[in-house]
């Protein structure tokens, strides 16, 4: 992709121009996404001057073809970190820069009409709640593809079709309404409507959670199918944490708008370096002895910057944690914000 | 165990009639539950899990009708009862615990009031202590379920409070007469894992301290086998499966089980090693379902499978509704969870 998007007017930026290529080269090496110090603050109603960081100094990069877990407990600023990503909300401060080009620079509202909104697409929770209910499945594929490509008539049926087989559901039911479909072709439907228009990024917002185990399991293996076919990056959601570890090469852990660990999936959640990853890893059910988190987790809004954010929660504290916030640092092939993990 | 069960459900159908035709809900379902045992009630949406509870207690949809069998709770037949017993008996002796605690609690009413009505109504549960006022015992409620600042939280609204604590305080107003029998549909779906763990924590050892039995219901096959001394597991309205929890993961029997296991991530599953149950679950308003509504679904099926029905021997310790079950010694090669 050129860099049309810096110099001109977005206005004027005419959505063809990205046709042939949807998505653009990669620049080899390079991560294809790279989060620095992304900030997302939300003024609170009725405390004047009051602050909520959801997102606190978030550093994040996701390599072409990786496929990188987010963990952590609701509330956690999950969803807000991806909204940002996915260029839904503009933050309060940091770079987000995806193939080489800075995304930030452009607003959120001007973004869901620029070429590039195509190459970094959503897959939503619960597929009966995201898909319109009064569009057939076709449409329901189609209209990205109507909106950002460029495609017309024929060529959308034609691209509906192929990504339709590509996620292996009948051409028959696409001429099928949401709710005439069962939980898992409505997945599928979410997943080929994300896929339509040819992204690098999909980041799946929790894909299976409204899924049984069944239904499930054919979703995930869906998804670990298309990332090696079409050698597309994931940033994974879920608090499901045997999924992400099914579906990832790295994981994220976020407890009140920091990340507080990372590392490859399969060694945070074998042997966990973070007090909260510890307690998380350990409800998982089958795992054997718990660690009971006591309190609650405490307020995000204007949180004081030198008390780590899970203190009062962490069986480890002491007085240190309420002095200095640990940074989040490298050890080896992880990273982890705890002064009692090195 | 051989007191009788606190509940004994046998042979127990149920049908809806629809406009669409009738959904055959439940079929020869037979269940036990014994006093201080928790059993969970494991199976896929649509499986009649929730139908099974709701018909237990009298409070099916107005289109449910049972079409056999029998339901004894503590001597008492709940089919037989008129609503005045079972209005009596609910809360008190057989209370439940509702999947979306937000939608369950009365959205205008402080938890104080919503727990100082189900007490008024129960005045003369067994260990209730009378000498306290109502406020005094609502609070006592909010403390054996373990909420931080319970005096604060009397006077609170349910938005007002988090998914987990809303949970909480649904265990409280189940849990305030000191019921003989728990219901808990799906308690934790939508919890986060650390706060899922904390209210199974809570449930089930509230159920060891007070010799409550537990009906728990879930499709999460691994919480169940987390917290549960036996399984049951249901499919299509059936129940097909019923073994002590270590039995049933051990060595599963019914193909559906087996297949429903190696189908859930577990601790060292790849993605390739899922094995989902193949096919859906069939239209049970169907006129041509197979006897095994399994059957077709499944490897193993014979013609035996579609004409005759499977029967699950309540009296066994280890007992499968199938023809062809899989072999008691063999173990999964991969089970999802030890």
């Amino acid at each position: 992709m050129s860099d049309h998007c810096r110099g001109r007017p977005l206005a004027s930026t005419p959505a063809v121009a990205s046709k042939q290529a949807w998505g653009g080269p990669a620049l080899p090496s390079a991560p294809l996404l790279e989060v620095e110090s992304l900030h997302k603050r939300f003024p609170v109603s009725g405390r004047r001057g009051a602050l909520l960081h959801a997102v606190d100094d978030v550093s994040l990069h996701i390599g072409p073809g990786e496929s990188v877990g987010l963990v952590g407990e609701s509330g956690c600023g999950k969803s807000t970190l991806v909204r940002l990503l996915a260029r839904l909300l503009d933050p309060s401060g940091g770079r987000i820069v995806f193939a080489g080009q800075e995304l930030t620079e452009v607003r959120a509202e001007r973004f869901a009409r620029t070429p590039q909104r195509a190459t970094i697409q959503m897959v939503f929770q619960d597929p009966a709640d995201s898909l319109n209910p009064r569009f057939s499945a076709r449409e329901a594929i189609a209209e990205p593809l109507r909106l950002l490509t460029g495609l017309t008539g024929a060529q959308v049926d034609a691209r509906v079709d192929e990504v339709a087989l590509q996620v292996g559901l009948p051409l028959a039911l696409l001429p099928r309404h949401a709710h005439q479909l069962s939980g898992g072709q409505k997945a599928r439907v979410g997943i080929a409507r994300a896929l339509a228009v040819k992204p690098r990024l999909l980041i799946l917002d929790e894909p299976t959670a409204a899924l049984d185990v069944s239904v499930q399991a054919v979703v995930l293996q869906l998804l670990a199918d298309l990332r090696r076919d079409l050698g597309l990056s994931y940033l994974f959601v879920s608090h499901d944490l045997n999924v992400v570890r099914l579906l990832t090469e790295r994981v994220a852990v976020m407890y009140l708008g920091k990340i507080v660990e990372t590392g490859p999936s399969e060694a945070v959640f074998r042997a966990p370096r973070h007090p909260y990853t510890q307690a998380l890893v350990s409800a998982i059910p089958g795992q054997g002895p718990r660690i009971r988190l006591a309190g609650d987790v405490s307020s995000p809004i204007d949180p004081p910057a030198h008390v780590c954010r899970f203190h009062g929660r962490c069986p480890q504290g002491e007085d240190r944690c309420a002095r200095e916030a640990p940074p989040l640092l490298r050890l080896g092939a992880r990273e982890v914000a705890c002064h009692f993990a090195a | 165990m051989t007191r009788p069960p606190l509940l004994k459900v046998k042979e127990f159908s149920l049908e809806f009639r629809t406009r669409g035709g009738t959904v055959r809900a439940l079929e020869g379902v037979d269940l036990q539950v014994h006093k201080g045992e928790i059993v969970g009630l494991v199976g896929e949406s649509g499986s009649g899990k929730s139908v099974l509870s709701y018909a237990l207690l009298g409070i099916s949809d107005r289109a449910a009708r049972v079409t056999g069998g029998t339901a004894v709770f503590g001597g008492m037949d709940l089919l037989a009862a008129r609503e005045s017993e079972l209005a009596d008996l609910r809360g008190r002796e057989i209370s439940m615990i509702f999947q979306s605690p937000r939608t369950a609690l009365n959205p205008i009413r402080r938890v104080g009031h919503q727990l100082e009505d189900v007490l008024r109504r129960h005045a003369a549960a067994p260990g209730v202590d009378l000498g306290k006022s109502l406020k005094e015992r609502a609070l006592q409620a909010l403390r054996d379920v373990a909420i931080a600042d319970p005096e604060r939280r009397l006077a609170a609204y349910p938005f007002e409070m988090s998914g987990g604590m809303c949970q909480r305080v649904m265990i409280a107003l189940a849990l305030a007469c000191r019921p003989g029998l728990l219901i808990a549909d799906e308690p934790t779906t939508g919890l986060d894992v650390t706060t899922q763990a904390g209210v199974m924590d809570l449930i089930t050892g509230l159920a060891r301290e007070r010799q409550m039995a537990t009906l728990f219901i879930t499709h999460d096959l691994a919480l169940a086998a987390d917290y549960c001394d036996r399984i049951v597991v249901m499919h299509a309205g059936h129940a097909v499966e019923s073994a002590p929890t270590k039995t049933l993961f051990a060595a599963p029997r019914h193909p559906y089980t087996a297949r429903l296991m190696s189908s859930t991530p577990g601790e060292r599953s790849s993605v390739a090693s899922l094995q989902p149950v193949p096919g859906s679950l069939p239209d049970l308003k169907r006129n041509d379902l197979p006897a095994c509504r399994f059957a077709e679904r499944c490897e193993r099926s014979t013609d035996r499978c579609r004409d005759e029905r499977p029967r699950l021997d309540g009296a066994a310790v280890h007992a499968v509704a199938c023809w062809h079950p899989l072999s008691e010694t063999v173990t999964l090669a991969e089970p999802a969870h030890v």
